[in-house]
């Protein structure tokens, strides 16, 4: 491979993707077990085996607590943020959290950050790549919700980093949808980006012109999705069987899981179909069968999809225009397959009354991560199929600084094109107050109480001074991931000033290079992988030299005993390298070299006889099919 | 906390002069101000204290071309975005994220007509009220005499919505009432608005004939009285549409 290769991911709530851009289409790099998603729920039945996807769903049965799913959910968060979704997860927090701090799952005497069990599912994107390339993946583009505020992503960017990713862009989902919608046709005008996802709702609205993607304005809420209409219905099944059978079914892990399961189902089918079951055993064993029509469904589920036209209306208003100003709406999502919702993004769109329909034609679980892969193939310099595409995206949230009574000063304002940036000047209330604190937030509310605290800095070493005589300016720049980086001078003394920042509910860089430690085994087991690829490419090497040794004159020189020793060790080589015995394998290739370095020798003789006759080794070696590197291609195999 | 007053919008002053600098990778000229090397097309650190105006290369004016400039922006986007530094060197990769960014600032800036005025009057000396004062907390701009009368009776009004609302209430009258002072005031916006306008033309006038500072300082003065007053009715417009959204 000429250079590494960017990937493109979407870390879902529910499923996770890889895609790259295979010639100029994005395409989804299937598992192992060739299926497109990895289900983003993680099983870790004992610390020395975690398990990732499809795998890990029969742990959600027999050792609930031990599996966590929609992890995704829980990122950048605080305990205080959470309490509600907790009453239906299997999964426990550790008791000791204190608000404001980095959430801790506790699986059997270990303890896991949301970013940790993140990592490891990015782990088993990244080793699907590794295995469909045949070739180490180092480089992501990572998707996030694009109502993420900069602790959400700041995690993910973490996970990326414990999973031996760097993350060279953090990429909102709806506008990595309209990439990968840009890319078939040539649009021009507004887009509007509808993401119902799994755990996020996003709404982002766009204008296109000339492959120019700008965001004009993004809204949402990162705790909506279709774990929502999940957990609404489960509730009620729970009520239902308490009522029934006079069971309550809701300490009961295992139960719960087993009527999650039953409800989820219950809801696909009420996507096509006018009635549904949710039909499970119950733990006495009796049947539990419950008939749910469409109608009684979309009730039900109502207030949750009605949570999101208040951040379309204030996208709408943000972007200054009108729903009839929308040229495209696209759907984006697994829940967008919900009737219900094609019915209210008609009727917020005015769609059919303008004869328009909204853009489906990508598979809603997919066309995110494609997007990503676009994104990702922009950054390696692109291609005639991304030529001219360039997207200028936004922060979804206003940033602003605490001010004196608890006051949000605000210093950008949601909805600026990243990278943004201010420079604000601070000085000291105190005669020789050497230390500045400042407390950074995002939102848009007026109290700081009211917003999301993303840091505490503390401007230090400023020269003692009478008050208000230091000047330090301070830089706030969010990046084009949407991530805020300070830095700060102090004018008088020219100093840099020297900032201590305490993030809110994010990990410190060195807990971050802990966590990668941790994970070692794992990394150990992907560089095994990769010797086992490299192996198997020198025993092919040596193989494809045997093949072709016949037909050297050299080759009748050797003994008869020499030629059946040769056949049979390269014959164990050719089934060593089927295998995964990593040892083995090179010590059969180590044998095959031994075996026919007579004929190596020999070979090079009559090279060098050739060289007199006009021949050079090089064409003597090329006329063995190996390249010119080589001057024989039966070298010492030498394991790199 | 100690005391960290956030200062109203800090911005850099047109006293830090740019200078003119060499490629850090050819050597040849490139003029302050200038993102990138004309000769061999490399990114440049960015210099010091260069204006919104001169990023776009425009003038001091205050009428501009909202489709050149959305052009210009997309032209340099193009050259700038840190998307297409994501394999460069860590320092081109910094002055990309340093250049989009101001590049970013002053788009948002210049394609406002308002934020574009209140910038250039800044980088004139003049001290605006950015709608907080030193302690953050909004700072309620004088009455304008003339309104004095008509903002009586809305406060009024609104109070009244209010203490409805608490009971539940609805007064279609009330409603009503306020819904001809919101087309009242937003017509005295518009009157505003027209004012600016050619207040604005004046200006480019001064700045194309380069004549003498009072007509410009009266001017200015006037522009200020202006926003003063537009902020003002922005303010009740806001607040009349709250009482009627809600
Ligand atoms: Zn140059």
């Amino acid at each position: 491979m000429a250079e590494a290769r960017i990937v493109g991911i979407d870390l879902g709530t529910t499923n996770s993707l890889v895609a790259y851009m295979q010639g100029d289409q994005p395409v989804v790099i299937p598992g192992e077990d060739g299926a497109n998603l990895v289900p983003s729920v993680v099983a870790i039945p004992d610390p020395k085996k975690v398990i990732v996807g499809f795998p890990a769903y029969p742990y959600l049965a027999s050792q609930p607590d031990r599996v966590v799913y929609s992890v995704k959910r829980l990122m950048g968060r605080g305990v205080e943020d959470i309490q509600e979704e907790l009453k239906l997860f299997p999964f426990h927090l550790a008791p000791d959290i204190q608000p404001a701090e980095v959430l801790r799952l506790e699986i059997g005497d270990q303890q896991y950050t949301p970013p940790e069990i993140s990592a490891y599912v990015l782990r088993q994107l990244k080793k699907n790549a590794e295995r469909y390339f045949g070739a180490p993946v180092t480089k992501a583009v990572v998707t996030v919700p694009a109502y993420f505020n900069d602790a959400q992503r700041q995690a993910t960017k973490d996970a990326g980093r414990m999973a031996g990713l760097e993350v060279l862009r953090l990429v909102n989902e709806p506008t990595a949808a309209a990439l990968a919608y840009g890319l078939d046709r040539e649009k021009e005008g507004i887009v509007a980006v509808y993401d119902l996802g799994g755990g996020t709702f996003d709404i982002s609205i766009l204008k296109l012109h000339e492959g120019i993607f700008e965001v004009i304005a993004t809204n949402g809420d990162t705790h909506l999705g279709g774990d929502d209409i999940d957990h609404l219905l489960m509730a009620i099944a729970l009520d239902d069987i308490r009522g029934e059978y006079n069971l309550d079914l809701s300490t009961n892990a295992e139960a719960v899981q087993a009527i999650r399961k039953a409800v989820i189902d219950a809801k696909i089918v009420l996507s096509s179909a006018e009635k549904a079951y949710i039909s499970l055993t119950l733990p006495n064993g009796q049947p539990y069968n419950r008939e749910i029509t469409r109608e009684q469904f979309e009730q039900i589920i109502q207030p949750v999809l009605d949570r999101t036209v208040g951040p379309c209306k204030q996208a709408l208003k943000d972007a200054g225009l009108k729903p009839e100003q929308i040229g495209e709406v696209v759907l984006v999502g697994g829940s967008t397959r919900i009737p219900l919702v094609r019915r209210l993004t008609d009727q917020l769109f005015q769609l059919s009354e303008r004869g328009k329909k909204p853009h489906t034609e990508l598979n809603p679980d997919e066309v995110v991560a494609l997007g990503a892969a676009v994104q990702a193939h922009i950054l390696e310099g692109g291609s005639k199929a991304t030529e001219d595409m360039l997207l200028l995206d936004v922060t979804p949230l206003s940033l602003g600084i605490e001010a004196l009574g608890g006051v949000v000063a605000k210093i950008i304002q949601r909805n600026s094109t990243i990278p943004a940036s201010v420079t604000e000047h601070f000085t000291t209330g105190v005669d020789g107050q050497t230390n500045v604190a400042i407390h950074v937030v995002q939102g848009e509310r007026e109290m700081a109480k009211d917003c999301r605290s993303l840091a505490r800095f503390d401007l230090k070493g400023i020269p003692p001074m009478s008050a208000g005589l230091p000047r330090i300016e301070v830089k706030f720049l969010i990046d084009a991931n949407g991530i805020l980086h300070v830095s700060a001078r102090e004018q008088r003394s020219g100093k840099e000033a020297e900032i201590e920042v305490k993030p809110t509910y994010g990990l410190t860089d060195e807990q971050v290079e802990n966590m990668i430690l941790e994970s070692f085994d794992y990394a150990e087991q992907d560089f095994a992988e990769r010797q086992l690829i490299e192996a198997r490419n020198e025993a092919a090497t040596i193989l494809a030299a045997v093949d072709k040794a016949p037909s050297h004159p050299a080759w009748r020189q050797l003994t008869d005993d020499e030629h059946t020793q040769i056949g049979m060790v390269a014959e164990e080589v050719r089934v060593l390298s089927e295998g995964d015995d990593l040892q083995a394998l090179r010590d059969a290739t180590r044998a095959l070299d031994q075996a026919t370095r007579r004929f190596a020798e020999l070979m090079m003789d009559s090279a060098v006889g050739s060289a007199i006759r006009g021949e050079t080794m090089e064409s003597a070696g090329e006329k063995l099919g190996e390249g010119p590197t080589a001057p024989h291609p039966i070298a010492p195999a030498e394991i790199k | 906390m100690p005391a960290a007053g956030a200062a109203p919008f800090a911005m850099q002053t047109a006293e830090s002069q740019s200078v003119n600098a060499a490629c850090w990778s050819c050597g040849c000229f490139v003029p302050a101000g200038k993102p990138w090397c004309d000769a061999c097309g490399k990114i440049q650190a960015p210099s010091e204290g260069v204006d919104y105006f001169t990023v776009f290369g425009l003038p001091r004016k205050l009428l501009i071309d909202l489709t050149a400039l959305e052009r210009n922006f997309y032209r340099m986007s193009r050259k700038l975005h840190p998307d297409l530094y994501a394999q460069a060197s860590p320092d081109e990769r910094q002055w990309s994220l340093d250049q989009t960014s101001l590049l970013n600032d002053a788009y948002r800036t210049m394609k406002n007509p308002i934020a574009r005025t209140e910038y250039l009057l800044r980088l004139e000396g003049v001290e605006i009220e950015a709608g907080r004062s030193e302690d953050g907390k909004p700072k309620d701009s004088r009455v304008p005499p003339d309104l004095l009368e008509e903002v009586f009776e809305l406060n009024m009004q609104l109070e009244e919505m209010r203490m409805n609302r608490k009971m539940g209430e609805d007064d279609p009258q009330l409603r009503a009432d306020l819904e001809k002072a919101r087309t009242q005031f937003e017509s005295q916006l518009a009157a505003v608005d027209t004012s600016l306008e050619s207040l604005w033309t004046r200006w480019d006038e001064i700045v194309e004939n380069a004549s003498a500072g009072a007509e410009a300082n009266k001017i200015k003065g006037e522009i200020i009285a202006l926003l003063d007053r537009r902020r003002y009715i922005r303010n009740l417009v806001r607040d009349v549409n709250e009482a009627l959204e809600n």
